[in-house]
Formats: C-alpha cells, structure tokens, sequence
C-alpha cells in the first residue's frame, strides 16, 4: 500500500476532463468525444492500479488508500476519503461503465430525432460537447459519493450527482423528458433532504462534533433517536435504489433517459442507494437496523414480485428493463439486511452484476430502438434474421439476468438467497419465485422481438457496428469470467461485509444451517 | 427642571463614522442635484455614493479589525460584532445595487427609473422626456439615505432609535418603488400598496414601543431585558408589546402573514430597486430582528418562541407553495423570498450562538445570491422591457448560454443544492435549530425546501429543456455595472459554496450581542 491519495486523483481526473471538454471551441464535436473517452479510459487504467493495489490479505486494514483533510472546522466537516472493498468495486463498476456508456453514445447526440406535432418546442438540444462534459461531471461525482468517509462530503456528493443526471434525461432524453427529469430530481431532493435531516441529527445526537464516519459508529444512540435517524437515511437510499414503494421514479427515468444515461442511472447510481443500507443504515443505527430489518425484507419481497409481474406486463421494452431492476434491487435489498456474510457479499456481488448485465441490457435494447425508432415491443418481430449479432447480445444479457448459471448474476442471486434462507426461510422460499418469473418477462420479451417472422419495424434493423458490438463485449465477457471465477471480487467484497457485520454485532447463523441449505440449492 | 441641567450625550463618534459617511454622501448627493451640470450629473452621483459606500465599508473592517463592541450615545447604539457583520454586508450589497441603478446600456431609454413619473406613459410630456436624454439621478440619494437607514437599523439598542431608522429606511424605498419606467402604473399601484401596509404596520411597531415602555418603563433594550428578569410588572403588557413589535418587524424581512406586499411590489418595482429590497433591506430588518429578540428579549424566549415557531412554519411552507403557482419570475423571486425567510427565521429561532451565526452567515450568502439573481432578470429583454413571464424564458440557453447558466447556478444556490452557499446557509441554520431542540421545525424546513427546488428547477426546464419561441425575448448585452454586480454575487455564491470557512468563522466570532 503506498501513500498516493488514489481517491482524489480518481475522483478529479474526470472533473478536469469534464472541465476540459467543456472548454473545447464550437464545433469540435468530434475531438471532444475523443477527450472524453480518452479520460474516463485513463479513469478505468488508474482504477485498475488502485484496484491491484488493494491490499485482501487477512488483517489488512478495512479502508484504504484513506485520506483525511479539514474542510469546514467550525461545521466539523472533513474531507475524508478511502474505500473499504464494497466502494471499491462499485468505483470500479462505474470507472468500467462510463467509457462503455461514452462508446455505446459516441453518435446519440446527433442521432436524436426531432419532436413532431404538439410537442414540437421539445425538439433536444444538441450540444455533443455539454453531453459528455455531462458525463464525466457525473462520473466524478460517482466515484466521490463511494468513496466519500464522511456523512456530510457522503451528503454533498449524493445531491451533487443529481444535477448532472438532471440535464442529462432533460436535455437528450426522448419525449417526456422534461417530466422524467423533474420527476427524477424531486423524488431524490426529497429523500436527500431527509437524509440531511437525519444527518443534521445524528451530528446532534452524537456530541461528537464530528461527521466523519469512523468517529460515529459504535456508539450508543437511544432507540427512538435510533428509529428516527434510521428512517430518515433509509428512505432516502429507498428511493435511491429504488426499493418498492418508492420506485415510482424509475420507470419514467429509464425510459425518457439517453441510453447511455440510463445505463449510468440504473447500473451506478441506483447502487448508491443499497450501498447506503451496508454502509450507513446498518453500522451507525444497528439496533433500528435489526427491528426494523424484516419490514424492509417484507418490502424487498413485495418489489422481487411487483417488478417481476409488472415487467410482464410492459409493452416498452426501456420500461420492461427498468421493471426488472426493480425486482433486482428487491433481491440486492433483502441481501444487504439479512445479516449474514454470504447475504451480504452476495448483495454487493449482485450490485455490481446488475450494473454489468442491466447495462449491457438497456445498450442492447437502446441500440434497437435507435435503429426502430419505436420502443414498444409489438412493433418488432424477427430481428434475429437481420441482425444476428444485435439478437444474440440481447439473449446473452438477457439470461444474465434471469440469472443462468455460468453467467455471474448467478453467483450473486444464489449467495442472496442462500444468505438470506439460513435467517428469513420465508422470505428466500417466497423470492425464488421471482427467478421463474424473470425467465418468464426476458424469454417473452425475447421470442416476440427476435424470433417468429421478420416483420414490422424489424425490416429497417440493420446489425451492430463495430463500435456498439465493443461497448457491450467487455460487459458480457467480464459477466461469463465471474460467472465461473468470481473470487477476485469476493475476495475483495468480503473482509468488508465482514466489518459490517462486526459493527452491527452479527454473527453468521451455524454453519450447519448453510451447509443444509447449501445442498437444498 | 431647567432646561440648562439637561446635559447633552457625549457621543463616541468613531464607531459610528460608517452610518454617518453614508448619509454623508446622501447629503452631498442632494446637493449634487441642485449645483451640478445635468450632463454630468449622473457620474458624480454614482461616484459619491460608490465612494460613500466603499469608505463605509473600509471603516466597517477596520472596526470589526479592532474588536469594537461598545453601546454609544447613552447606550442608545450598539456598535457590536453582528452590527459590524451586517453592516459590512450592506455596504457590498449596497454597491452592487448602485451599479445596478447605474446601469443604462439595457433599456433603449436609458435606465430603468422614470425622471417624471407623474407623466402619463406614453404621453407627448412623456416621450418628450424620453427625447430629452434626461436620466433620473435623484434616485441615488434616495437609495443611499434608505441604505443609511439600513445600516443604522440593526446598530439600534433603542427602540425609539429603531423606529426613526426603519422610517429612514422605508420612506425612500416607497418612492422608489413606484419610478419604473416601464409599467408604471403596476409600479405606483405598486409604491402605494408598500406605503399602505408599511405604515400599518410602523403603527404597530410604535404601539409595541408604546406597550413595552408600559412594560419596563424604558425604551432601551437593555433595561427592557433587565425588567423581564425581575417581578412587579404586567406580563400583559410585555407579550403584547413582543407581538407587536412582531408585526412590524416581521413586516419588513417579509414574514406569513405579513408577506402580503412582498409579491406586489417587487413585481412592481423596477428591478434594480427590486434587488435592493430582496438583498439589503432583508439583511437590515434581519438585523433588527435578532437584536430586538434576542437582546431585549433574549430571557423570555419561552414566551416568543411559541409565535416564531408558528409564523417560521407558515412563511416556509406558504411561501414555498404559493411560489409553485407563479407565472411571472419576479413574483416566484419575491414568494421564493418568503420561503427564505422562513429557513432565516428557523436559525433565528434556535437562540443559541450557532443560531446567530447561522442567520448571519444566511442573511449574506443570500443577500448576493438574490442581488445577482435580480441582475440577470433584468437583462431578458423584449420590446416592451423586461420580459419577466415564465414562459418568455422558454429556450433561453439557446439565445444566450451564458445568462442561462449563471441563473441556473444561482437557482441551484437557492434551492440548497450542495456545492453552493446556499447548501451550507442552509445547513448552518438548520444545524443550529437542531442544536436548540428544533427538529420538527428542521424537517418542515427540508420538506418546504424539496417544494422550492420544484419551482427553482421549473425554470430551469424551461430555459433548457424547451426551444425558443421566434418573438422571444432577447438577452441584452449589460454594461460593466451590471456585470460586475451579477460577478460579485456568483463569486460570492461559489466561494462560499465550495469553502465557507472563513466566513463562518467571521460569523462566529461577531456572534455576541453586546447587551
């Protein structure tokens, strides 16, 4: 381990490269897309070295690469970095996503068709250079809200992040955008500004004068504070993630997003959310977090099921995808509150699988629509004759999401339910049944587009080029590769889960139990 | 009593060089209108009251410099850190608004502010004038005797002192009011109405001063807090004469249900004018506010507190919904000023020295994020002036890029979005609150806060995500002045945003009423 600040120099080089873009003259649309890529490439190498540099030994320390500068003294604010293995891989999913995401847009902006008909003034607004300065303002502001180790800089980032994401759905969105961006930004604002609430309170109630994380767990809050804080932070990471009842936002967001801003918004920020459960719900309010753990496993249930049925009942397909995140992120959600290692490293696994399938899954389906220009499934049939390769990423990133075997989402989706079986039975018999379902809405959604006789708009699909077929190869292969050795991530997932567990004051239930039920799966 | 054994006050004059300096250069500028040469007029004008101002300010830094804290003139003046705070706020504020006035590259007539506004708009006297070239100038006195006023308001450690500053400065805030050029009869309807409910509500405030001294037998706020501490007099007197003295001053930060006016007349007002009020006249009232409350009244709190509390809720919550409604930019401003003043009114409720420093720490960042937020309004620009509906601001980032992105960050900053001063006002205020046992004030103030960013992030949609219609308005290219203005406000706005530190240490170390 050495002394580089690894944090700050991941989180500011795409700032200065979103600065830099921005900077460009008029017109050089083309080197700016170069820039761009050309930074959050050097954003993923550097990340890989701070990756490889982690240190997974046993005994290792829990954060590294820890930075600790005062910000505001008299508000005891610090600006506090590190990361622990969870932030790690959720930094290195979003360092891995942006240049897939910048790819898969190098040509969306121009691509963007004009409103026609009442809502004609909505026609976008083109600037190539804002939307992918856009990006990378948001890429650093991921990478910080991670990588943050103090409530408030936590806090500053989360809110942050929205604005970026705002114009982004607003400006190169499809036609509600207007609607989906305010929707997006409102429904975060509320919950963050809860959050603050909480966050002011738990500032109070601690005595501390501190909002640095690691000088505000262990410490014995009363219940009621407890409860209050706990709610406070959860609701917002609940509509964060979005756990069902508060997913309403998703939905409208996937669908009027850009592409690639879909892919950022569901496969990065969304985590920030179940993140937030593992990382501040359960170490600094353990007892609201135990009392009221199988209330949100109830709610994780509710949204493995609603997400699941509603998705089958969708006839866009950006909305089917954003449905299946919802049933996703109810499994991620019953993971992270289960209190056991495997639930839990299962949960982080699933966060970044999500990310890498749901991503490949909404390019997939962007590439289509791009080329269809339409997003309801019934306009599509047969795609699969004229465009093989565009047919066969799809059913790839498909499975991954139902989850097959051999492809990673697996692993993360049966450590969950195996994690969570040997504490909540009930719940993990009950959440299985969302497996059956999520083959049921891909595999329909699958045939009626691909398969059965080319027809519709399936007639003016022209195959992948190049370019969109290497934006999503990296994603399906690094899926097949943890699909069968997931250990690199585990490995690093794991002394973290651990830690929490510690400060929650868990222990996992008898391995007797697991093994049992190790053999039942 | 003889009237030789009355002795007159010794009076320190040092600390009181930046008030004086300031009606100083309003004296000389009435003098400027009588013996200067109408050309020249205008340039002098501006350069005295820039240079009053700015000496006043130097005075301020060299007082705070020095730890001044004393009462002077028979303790009739407090001369203390958050008199020197807000002082010294008044006086940029105050030249960024000057600048604003100053401004005549905008309007194709010069300047926002009618020299005759008692010609019929329109009239031949009317556009004989407009012909004319003639600017009016007597508006910088005017606005420099409502700033001396301003920066005397929150200094008073007397409530008869008081009364005098607030008519000071509210008798030339009346007439400026009502001199748009453009307008005018909104205007003047606009004058009227302040004039109207400011007097009323002066009345209550000298009813109050009437009760009080009822109450303690003195009108300094000194004695007052010495009375409340011992037993033998009327409590009657005393909460009426707090609630009074309520209604007048929260008439003038602008607080439900004393909010009425706010609307009206900055719609009203010309825009310069309006910044004006927005910025200086909130921090000055603020000023006084917390001396009253917290000095005078600072040991019977248990009995104020209950009123605040319900007078912070509503002025969060109207001010917040009511702004949702609004179609004209200038109104959302004015009711996004109430909201405003609620989240001030939560830190000034928490009476604790975080508290103070909090509200003082707010009352600034808001004060220039406002004054900038003004300044741009008055650069969109159609035929007929300022193009203050909502919908006109359809596609503005497409006309002008830059005015776009500016007033976007200064919404930003005022819907409390991290990153900008506005977050860490906020976070000051509601910090504090909590800290006196506030919570469920601090959660009305977060969802109420949710509410603004609605209608701060409406106008965003508009300017981004719509396209301009071709009759749009246009963005008027300003002078120096104004630039400089909507500069110093976003400086101000991002610095604090990004590293409010020495500012907040500053607010902390003027948190101490000297009593």
């Amino acid at each position: 381990m050495t002394d580089t600040p690894w944090m700050t120099i991941l989180l500011l080089v795409p700032a200065v490269g979103a600065l830099l873009v921005a900077m460009l003259p008029k017109g050089q649309d083309l080197l700016a897309k170069q820039v761009a890529l050309g930074v959050s490439l050097l954003t993923l190498v550097l990340t890989a070295v701070a990756v490889a540099q982690f240190d997974t030994r046993a005994g290792a320390p829990r954060f590294q690469f820890e930075q600790h500068q005062e910000w505001i003294r008299s508000l005891g604010v610090t600006y506090s970095l590190g990361a622990d293995g969870i932030a790690l891989v959720l930094i290195a999913l979003a360092a891995l996503l942006v240049p897939v995401v910048l790819l898969a847009s190098w040509d969306a902006v121009e691509e963007l068709v004009d409103v026609e008909g009442p809502d004609a003034k909505l026609t976008p607004n083109k600037s190539v250079k804002s939307f992918f300065a856009l990006m990378l303002v948001l890429e650093s502001f991921m990478i910080g809200v991670f990588a943050a180790t103090d409530v408030f800089l936590f806090y500053v980032f989360f809110e942050a992040m929205l604005i970026p994401m705002y114009f982004l759905i607003g400006m190169y969105g499809g036609p509600r955008r207007a609607y989906a961006a305010v929707k997006v930004l409102l429904y975060s604002l509320v919950g963050g500004l809860l959050m603050l609430a909480a966050v002011i309170g738990l500032y109070v109630q601690s005595g501390r004068s501190t909002f640095r994380w690691d000088q505000l767990i262990h410490q014995d809050l009363d219940h009621t504070t407890q409860v209050w804080l706990f709610l406070g932070f959860f609701i917002a990471f609940a509509i964060k993630a979005p756990l069902f009842p508060f997913h309403t936002w998703l939905p409208d967001a996937g669908a009027e997003s850009p592409t690639g801003g879909a892919v950022l918004l569901v496969g990065v920020l969304d985590k920030v959310g179940t993140f937030g459960f593992l990382r501040y719900c359960l170490p600094l309010f353990p007892w609201a977090a135990h009392e009221l753990a199988p209330y949100v496993i109830a709610l994780s249930i509710t949204g493995i099921m609603y997400g699941a049925l509603l998705a089958l009942g969708q006839k866009e397909m950006k909305r089917l995808v954003s449905y299946t995140s919802v049933a996703h992120f109810g499994f991620i959600g019953m993971g992270c509150l289960a209190f056991t290692t495997q639930a839990g490293t299962g949960a982080v696994f699933y966060m970044v699988n999500h990310g890498l399938s749901t991503g490949a899954l909404f390019l997939v389906i962007g590439f289509l629509v791009d080329r269809g220009k339409s997003r309801l499934i019934s306009d599509y049939s047969g795609v699969a004759k004229v465009a093989p390769v565009l047919a066969a990423m799809f059913f790839i990133s498909g499975l991954s999401a139902l989850a097959l075997p051999g492809l990673s989402t697996f692993v993360s989706e049966f450590l969950v339910l195996v994690g969570t079986f040997t504490r909540y039975k009930v719940a993990a018999v009950i959440a299985t049944t969302g497996i059956v379902l999520a083959a049921l809405y891909i595999l329909l959604a699958y045939q009626r587009t691909m398969q059965g006789p080319l027809g519709g708009l399936g007639e003016k699909v022209k195959d992948l080029k190049a370019r969109e077929v290497a934006a999503v190869a990296p994603l399906l292969v690094l899926m097949l590769f943890l699909g069968f050795y997931p250990k690199p991530v585990t490995d690093i997932v794991n002394p973290a889960v651990k830690a929490t567990m510690q400060d929650t004051g868990d222990t996992d239930p008898k391995p007797t139990d697991v093994t049992a039920t190790g053999e039942k799966g | 009593m003889n009237t030789d054994q009355i002795t007159a006050p010794s009076i320190a004059y040092l600390p009181l060089i930046p008030i004086l300096v300031v009606f100083g250069a309003a004296t000389v500028g009435v003098l400027v209108e009588a013996f200067v040469d109408a050309a020249q007029r205008r340039v002098v004008q501006i350069a005295v009251a820039v240079l009053g101002l700015a000496i006043a300010f130097g005075y301020v830094v060299y007082l705070a410099d020095q730890g001044t804290n004393r009462l002077i003139a028979e303790s009739a003046l407090a001369i203390d850190g958050p008199t020197l705070f807000l002082q010294g706020t008044l006086c940029l504020l105050g030249i960024g608004s000057i600048f604003l006035l100053a401004e005549r590259k905008l309007d194709a007539s010069g300047g926002e502010v009618v020299s005759q506004a008692s010609h019929l708009p329109g009239s031949r006297e009317d556009l004989a004038l407009v012909d004319s070239g003639r600017v009016q100038t007597e508006i910088y006195p005017l606005a420099m005797f409502a700033l001396g006023g301003m920066l005397l308001f929150p200094a008073c450690n007397n409530l008869l002192l008081m009364f005098v500053a607030l008519e000071v400065l509210s008798l030339p805030l009346y007439l400026m009011a009502g001199l748009a050029r453009r307008r005018r009869l909104l205007s003047q309807e606009a004058a009227l109405k302040y004039f109207l409910l400011g007097a009323f509500a002066s009345a209550f405030f000298l009813y109050g001063v009437a009760l009080i001294y009822g109450y303690a037998g003195s009108v300094d706020l000194g004695d007052i807090l010495t009375a409340t501490g011992t037993t033998g007099h009327s409590d009657a007197l005393l909460l009426l004469g707090i609630a009074m003295l309520g209604v007048g001053l929260l008439f003038k930060v602008g607080a439900v249900p004393f909010h009425s006016w706010t609307p009206d007349v900055y719609q009203g007002s010309p825009t310069p004018v309006t910044a004006l009020m927005a910025s200086c006249t909130k921090v000055a009232a603020f000023g006084a506010l917390l001396r009253v409350f917290y000095v005078a009244f600072g040991s019977s709190k248990w009995d104020w507190r209950p009123m605040m509390w319900a007078v912070a809720i509503l002025t969060m919550v109207v001010g917040a919904i009511l702004a949702v409604t609004q179609t004209d930019v200038k109104r959302m401003l004015a009711y996004s000023s109430i909201a405003h003043t609620g989240f001030i009114l939560v830190g000034v409720i928490a009476v604790n020295r975080d508290g103070l420093s909090g509200t003082l720490f707010y009352l600034l960042t808001y004060g220039f994020t406002t004054l900038a937020s003004f300044a741009v309004v008055g650069l969109v620009r159609d035929s007929s002036g300022e193009a203050t509906h909502l919908s006109q601001w359809a596609g503005l980032a497409k006309r002008s890029p830059e005015v776009a992105g500016v007033f976007t960050f200064l919404l930003l900053a005022l819907a409390g979005i991290p990153l900008t001063s506005g977050f860490m006002a906020k976070f000051a205020v509601f910090k504090a609150a909590q800290e006196g046992g506030a919570t469920a004030l601090v959660v009305i103030g977060v969802i109420a806060s949710a509410i603004t960013a609605f209608f701060y992030a409406r106008v965003i949609v508009l300017m981004y995500f719509q396209q301009p219609s071709p009759d749009g308005p246009t963005v008027a290219i300003p002078s120096a002045f104004t630039t400089s203005t909507i500069a110093l406000g976003l400086a101000v706005t991002v610095a604090l945003g990004v590293y409010p530190q020495p500012l907040l240490d500053l607010a902390d170390k003027a948190a101490l009423f000297i009593r």
